[in-house]
């Protein structure tokens, strides 16, 4: 049946800005959608706040609205846009929550919008665990059961009913204090207790405990004939009791026979059809007994998610794509097969490899949280690897990780001194490092079954960590003599030169060498999704240790793009976002584009974003192998964020051809001595710094400069081991940290600028020395936070027009002298007008996105056709576009509601995950927006919470007292309640937390408060203290706050702007138009 | 154990065997099936076949009693990327290697599997032999050109029973009298009110299981059994089975089939849908490389719906041969729009080329054990 003809506008509700479990997948997904439907005809409308999508250029959509994701904005467009039908199922689970309160509002029903790929009655049946629990009763399966206890008495009453072991989880904790496994009456007494008496609400679920079982995803897709195929079957390595996203998964299913298999997909069949998701992709997860296959369904997503993404990239089956066509009406059948192009979508994939998925952590950015891995997520990214074995794959995904490990050990990262405790320890609870804990077990001699007990993964993939490590023993005891045979073996087994190298005392170019004297390279096969059934018409591939190779070499120009790897605090989507904007500029100027990289949530991994995809680890032996066997013509080293730059040297130095700003002029930014030399001959001058390779270095250099001084390592993304410091006792601290973050490279002291303003300049240069601005932007929060974290504004809204004339000449100046072709990003501090410069970064900045969101000047796209050799004259790029009629606004979000006992205050480490953009015609209502689309519930009426540091009283007040004219009330801890009464600013005071009840946090949870300005000292332990408390109670109950001054003014001039009037939308496709 | 595979047109790969010294020769064909290894080395369509499994792991969670589709081990000889030694699964009874090795089955490890996956797909199935006792690749490429070709060759004969048996509670029972005393005084459950003959000629365990709970009574003859005697027997259906190889030199099964044809209502399955096929006047020919896997997407024509199925066949019935007036073909499989079912509109006699009883598989298409049901009923 073809296409539906009675629907012609169709509205893509997408995801909003990256957090912890929704990263660029749903960018990968909604950009499929998107061009999925245009492709067949009908007009796309789009909302989404992250500027940083693919799906967002404004070539994806007929309207694109950068607006929050928030059902009042999705009604705007709606009514402005009349679309005829919502596809609410490719924007994760922030699209899908959107669009129900977006129909239960009886918005649908007044515009006449039809809801489709899945009703909304069948969204509540998966969503809604007890018409979910009904849902599976009526099919005969079952999910664990559970019941919320109030007291006591009903957690027995519960308890009578649930098998022993039960979960116990206390509702809604200030941090994630409470609960437990209960084995036992006495542990379900004590833990509920604590649990009771650790809930705001004062409530606890007691659960089934399925904690141990195997667990299983499907990833199915149905159309509305009812035909239904099972797209991709994920085995977790980590047992039940740790997220899926939190696993190392395997692709497909390893330890079940056809007859187990087989009656999971029935399950996962039945349950698409009982909950009614009649067209689309839905995920299923299931717990099964080891001991006795017992099966119970631990949860079904009707939409697309993290784990389709992963199937898609997994078997070549692109879940998104075919979701959107299905909602329109195509079956399966319908839909031809990309990949082998003979053949249809109808099928169910099968591999001929193995794939591993392997979460990337970032503990190192929040210690005060615990690494240890529980139901809720805590990853930030993912990296993906394709093998021909398990151990091939997990060895690659392991070096794919960035984390300076190169396989599983053996790489000169192991830890030496590890006491059996240590280890039994790492093994019960799960955590970021169990997989190199499970080495050291079995080298410390520990069993299968000795270890299965402890940590309930599957013998079978303990086996096979066991057979890597006993190759390793093989070929350390002939490390003197290392045979073909033996080196051919240990290259199957996944080994990277790196650990060979390690192994046998040498290096890895030596072990290099040895492999190209003996012509032992690895070969390219191909994601097919037919296991060579069918021939493969598009060229995706993995690298593999075998007799047969299929990589195709054309005769065409050939240019590499190195993406960024896996997500993690620092490098996100946006370094996808630019690379994705390469490849297309290859292709329009006629160059082949081949992509490299590890990272399955993203658009760059789409098969046909680049005319060849190399899914594979970003490491030098990698990426060389992939050059070598292409013959490419040159690499681009500049758009995947630190990591291609990390190997950019190694590179070079073996004669790959970096095209754009060439390597030493990067070298000239990161050394310090080189940096300053430049800086002084142009005249351009930065705060007074040195550099120090150890800790009495530092302190020297502190104490010549003066405190406080902002201490970091060079060559790291996202402010690692970053820190402002203000005395030397923290000076000792921190330089320690920053040592240990890179020891390879020194530690760079600076002297911090207090109070001064930051700003971002994006700038493009070409090869004639022609430089143009992209954009100039200001940080809202004031210096000493990252840049990637602040808020920021573009263009400026307070900086003199002299000044910024002067920073616009030293950024071409610099561009100049660095001889940059390409983009090149400086941030500025001004103070008391003077310009500091602060970091010139040439290459593709995090801000590349916003900025090309904001002008509508694709950056990216202008820089890679530049480093290919074209001018920006040709380009017709100029500097013009910077100075926008609109304001745009990009504000940061952060993950701190997934990290219990972390503080929210901002500073020089970068911690946020992902951005938003709010664009309106004036600063206060683009904040607002910005502020909306981070998911800050900006107030309109109440009361405002106001505790200031001393130096920020005087600018708090004038806060204070634009909210009390505005018709807001006004509470206060005593210090600036008193600086509020003599500025005679009415208020109340009240309590801070050590002060006793009725306090500020019993005001925040009785929501009493609508927001909260509160900024930190960062000294004395109470104060600390006191803030600490507010700021989680607010993180927790859903209160918007400012931690800076800064962000509070922002704030009051957004909500100045809200109660004028309700937001309004426009499109960018309309603000890029006006100019 | 060093090991060699060598194809007829020369090809040769390395590979080592973990099952020990020897030496096996067969029609090298590949399944794509990612789960269901021992299902199909018990398949006895698989008999003078060698199989290399296009997923790379094999023997992951073991082998049990319960997963077998015959009494023994029918491929030829087992081809796998990376031999899994170490299973793990709650049924698991032994490892795949022993199995093998209890059935003297070769089976061999550590090659390029998708290498010869590929190079079958350009080629075709065909001839191979596997070797650890001779190691010169001349030798064993002659060897493999000496083996007699799978087109002409009956092997229903010698996968068939030798006796008739009962299937009962999902075991053969073996019956005491002998095929010439076959009557209708055979049929013995009065629970069962619809008896069924199926012929083997090299069922699989799950077609009976499956016909066993759609509650037939089942005597399982050999396949020369002749129509007379099945007419004797006077039952409410007859069954035609899967089975391997070429369906054309099965002259018996098919004029058997012929003298059948209107008697009862036939169900076929796979051989059993080209013998049909040939017993009504069409033709078969041998597939380039066959379907193999249990990811086939087969269209049900009359309802439009898709099907995933499970496939094991080398041999298929020319969709063109069939379209006579008679004829009616109502299943095609979507990857290559070759023949997968057709029923006759005179008589009550319906087909498929691909497994319903999967097994390995989906269940997407175990209606048709219900389908034949109801029309016997109708019948």
């Amino acid at each position: 049946m073809p296409k539906r003809t009675d629907i012609e506008k169709i509205l893509i509700i997408g995801a909003g800005p990256i957090i912890i479990s929704q990263a660029c997948e749903f960018d990968y997904s909604g950009t499929q959608a998107c061009k999925a439907l245009k492709e067949e005809g009908y007009s796309v409308v789009l909302i989404n706040s992250n500027p940083a999508t693919i799906m967002t250029d404004p070539e994806f959509a007929d309207a694109t609205y950068i607006e929050p994701v928030i059902p009042e904005a999705v009604e705007a467009v709606i009514e402005k846009e009349r679309p005829d039908a919502i596809l609410p199922t490719l924007g994760g689970q922030t699209g899908l929550n959107t669009a129900v309160a977006v129909a239960q509002r009886g918005v649908l029903e007044k515009y006449n919008v039809e809801m489709i790929g899945a009703t909304l009655e069948a969204i509540q049946k998966a969503e809604d665990r007890d018409s979910f629990r009904k849902a599976m009763r009526n099919i005969g399966l079952r999910i664990p059961e559970s019941g919320i206890a109030r007291s006591m008495d009903d957690a027995f009453k519960i308890a009578s009913k649930i098998k022993y072991p039960l979960i116990v989880r206390p509702s809604f904790t200030l941090g994630g204090t409470g609960g437990g496994v209960a084995k036992n009456e006495k542990d379900l007494q004590e833990m509920v207790e604590a649990g009771l008496d650790a809930s705001i609400i004062s409530q606890v679920m007691l659960e089934e405990s399925v904690v141990g079982w195997k667990e299983y995803e499907l990833e199915l897709m149905r159309d509305r004939k009812d035909n239904a195929v099972i797209v991709c079957s994920i085995e977790n390595m980590d047992p039940m009791g740790v997220h899926t996203g939190e696993s190392i998964t395997v692709a497909p299913i390893q330890t079940l026979s056809d007859k187990e298999y087989q009656t999971m997909r029935d399950a996962s069949i039945a349950i698409m059809r009982e909950i009614g998701v009649d067209t689309g992709g839905s995920n299923v997860q299931f717990a099964v007994n080891p001991e006795n296959g017992d099966m119970v369904v631990v949860e079904m997503n009707p939409r697309v998610s993290r784990s389709s993404a992963l199937a898609s990239k997994a078997t070549g089956f692109p879940i998104a794509k075919i979701a959107a066509k299905l909602a329109v009406g195509f079956t399966l059948d319908e839909i031809p097969n990309d990949i082998t192009g003979e053949t249809i979508a109808a099928f169910e994939p099968t591999l001929d490899y193995c794939v591993v998925k392997i979460p990337r952590w970032t503990f190192e950015k929040f210690p005060e949280t615990k690494d240890e891995l529980t139901t809720s997520m805590k990853s930030v990214g993912e990296t993906m690897a394709i093998g021909r074995t398990f151990k091939e794959a997990l060895q690659k995904g392991l070096r794919s990780l960035e984390i300076q490990r190169y396989g599983l050990g053996a790489d000169g990262a192991d830890r030496t001194e590890v006491s059996r405790q240590e280890i039994i320890d790492k093994l019960t609870i799960a955590n970021s490092e169990r997989i190199f804990y499970l080495r050291y077990a079995l080298q410390k001699g520990f069993s299968i079954e000795e270890i299965y007990q402890y940590t309930g993964i599957d013998p079978w993939f303990l086996d096979q960590i066991n057979k890597i490590i006993k190759v390793e023993e093989t070929l350390t005891a002939n490390r003197d003599n290392l045979t073909p045979e033996l080196l051919l073996t240990a290259k199957r087994e996944g080994f990277s030169d790196v650990q060979l190298a390690q192994i046998t005392g040498t290096t890895e170019e030596a072990i290099r060498q040895k492999r190209y004297d003996l012509n032992m390279r690895p070969v390219y096969k191909l994601v097919d999704t037919c296991a060579a059934e069918f021939r493969a018409a598009t060229p995706y591939y993995y690298s593999t240790y075998e007799q047969e190779n299929e990589a195709r070499v054309t005769d065409r120009k050939k240019i590499v793009i190195l993406g960024g790897g896996p997500n993690r605090i620092g490098q996100g989507i946006e370094f996808d976002y630019c690379c994705v904007h390469a490849s297309f500029a290859l292709r329009e100027e006629g160059v082949e584009s081949i992509m490299v990289n590890s990272n399955p949530e993203t658009v760059s991994t789409d098969y046909d974003t680049s005319d060849q995809l190399f899914f594979e680890p970003l490491t030098t032996e990698d990426v060389l192998h992939i050059i070598e066997t292409q013959k490419c013509d040159g690499v681009i080293v500049q758009f995947g964020g630190q990591t291609p730059l990390n190997i950019s040297d190694d590179l070079n130095r073996v004669g790959v051809n970096i095209i754009g700003t060439h390597p030493e002029s990067i070298a000239r930014t990161e050394d310090r001595k080189l940096f300053a030399a430049m800086l002084n001959k142009l005249g351009l001058i930065q705060p007074p710094n040195d550099t120090a390779t150890d800790v009495d270095g530092a302190l020297a250099i502190a104490e010549r400069i003066g405190y406080p001084v902002i201490v970091r390592p060079s060559f790291v993304l996202g402010g690692r081991a970053m820190k402002i410091v203000y005395t030397k006792e923290e000076l000792v601290n921190f330089a320690r940290h920053a040592i240990k973050a890179s020891p390879k490279y020194p530690i760079l002291v600076d002297k911090f600028l207090e109070d001064a303003v930051e700003l971002d300049v994006d700038a493009i240069s070409d090869k004639t020395g022609e430089t143009v601005i992209g954009g100039i932007m200001e940080h809202i929060e004031e210096a000493g936070i990252h840049s990637g974290d602040s808020a920021c504004v573009l263009p400026p809204q307070s900086i003199s027009p002299e000044i910024l004339e002067n920073i616009i000449d030293a950024t071409k100046a610099m561009a100049r002298e660095l001889n940059v072709v390409g983009l090149m990003n400086v941030q500025y501090a001004v103070k008391d007008d003077t310009i500091y410069i602060i970091e010139v970064n040439p290459r593709a900045s995090r801000t590349i996105p916003f900025v090309s969101k904001a002008t509508g000047v694709p950056l990216a796209k202008a820089a890679a056709k530049v480093m290919l050799g074209r001018t920006l004259k040709e380009l017709n790029i100029s500097d013009t576009a910077k100075n926008t009629a609109h304001v745009s606004v990009k504000e940061s979000v952060f993950p701190f509601n997934r990290f219990p006992d972390v503080d929210t205050l901002l500073g020089p480490e970068m911690k946020s995950t992902g951005e938003v953009m709010g664009i309106d015609d004036h600063f206060g209502a683009a904040f607002a927006k910005a502020q909306l689309g981070a998911g800050q519930k900006l107030p309109v009426e109440g009361t405002i919470f106001i505790s200031v540091k001393d130096s920020d009283k005087q600018a708090a007040a004038a806060i204070g007292a634009k909210f009390v004219e505005m018709g807001f009330s006004i509470i206060a801890t005593a210090g600036t309640a008193r600086f509020f009464d003599e500025k005679n600013i009415a208020n109340h005071p009240i309590h801070k937390v050590s002060e006793g009840h009725p306090h500020i946090v019993d005001a925040i949870i009785n929501n009493q408060v609508g927001l909260v300005i509160n900024t930190g000292t960062g000294m004395g332990s109470q104060v600390k203290r006191d803030g600490y408390m507010i700021r989680r109670a607010a993180l927790k109950c859903g209160v918007p706050y400012a931690t800076t001054i800064a962000g509070g003014m922002a704030m009051c001039k957004g909500i100045a702007e809200l109660k004028k009037r309700n937001i309004a939308v426009k499109a960018i496709q309309a603000y890029h138009r006006q100019g | 154990m060093k090991a060699l595979l060598a194809l007829e047109d020369g090809r040769v790969f390395d590979c080592n065997s973990f099952t020990g010294p020897g030496e096996t020769s067969g029609e090298i064909v590949f399944n794509t099936g990612m789960s269901g290894y021992q299902e199909v080395l018990t398949d006895p369509s698989y008999r003078g076949q060698i199989v290399t499994m296009t997923y790379p792991l094999i023997g992951n969670y073991g082998v049990n009693k319960a997963d077998v589709e015959s009494a023994r081990i029918q491929v030829a000889g087992f081809i796998v990327r990376e031999y899994q030694d170490f299973p793990s699964n709650f049924r698991s009874e032994g490892t795949l290697a022993k199995y093998l090795q209890e059935n003297n089955v070769m089976g061999v490890t550590d090659i390029d599997t998708r290498a010869l996956t590929r190079h079958i797909r350009e080629a075709g199935a065909m001839r191979g032999v596997i070797s650890s006792n001779q190691l010169d690749p001349k030798v064993l490429v002659e060897k493999a050109n000496q083996i007699k070709s799978m087109k002409g060759q009956d092997l229903v004969k010698e996968v068939s029973t030798d006796r008739p048996y009962r299937w009962v509670n999902n075991q053969p029972v073996p019956l005491e009298k002998d095929i010439t005393a076959l009557d209708e005084t055979t049929w013995i459950d009065n629970s069962r009110p619809y008896k069924v003959v199926v012929f083997d000629y090299g069922i699989k365990y799950n077609i009976l299981r499956n016909l066993e709970r759609a509650g037939f009574e089942l005597v399982v003859v050999p396949a020369f059994t002749t129509a007379n005697r099945v007419k004797q027997m006077k039952p409410h259906g007859i069954f035609l089975s899967n089975g391997p190889g070429d369906p054309e030199p099965v002259e018996y099964a098919i004029d058997t089939i012929r003298d059948l044809l209107g008697y009862r209502p036939i169900f076929g399955i796979c051989l059993g849908n080209q013998l049909a096929g040939l017993a009504l006047g069409g033709q078969t020919y041998k597939l380039k490389f066959g379907h193999r896997g249990i990811n086939q997407p087969v269209r049900d024509i009359q309802t439009g719906k898709i099907e995933i199925t499970s496939q094991n066949h080398g041999f298929a019935v020319d969709i063109e041969s069939l379209k006579t007036e008679d004829v009616e073909v109502t299943h095609i499989n979507l990857n290559d729009n070759t023949l997968e079912g057709f029923r006759h509109k005179g008589i009550p006699l319906f087909t498929v080329q691909y497994h319903p009883e999967a097994s390995p598989g989906p269940h997407d298409a175990n209606y048709l054990f219900n389908r034949f049901k109801q029309l016997i009923e109708e019948t």
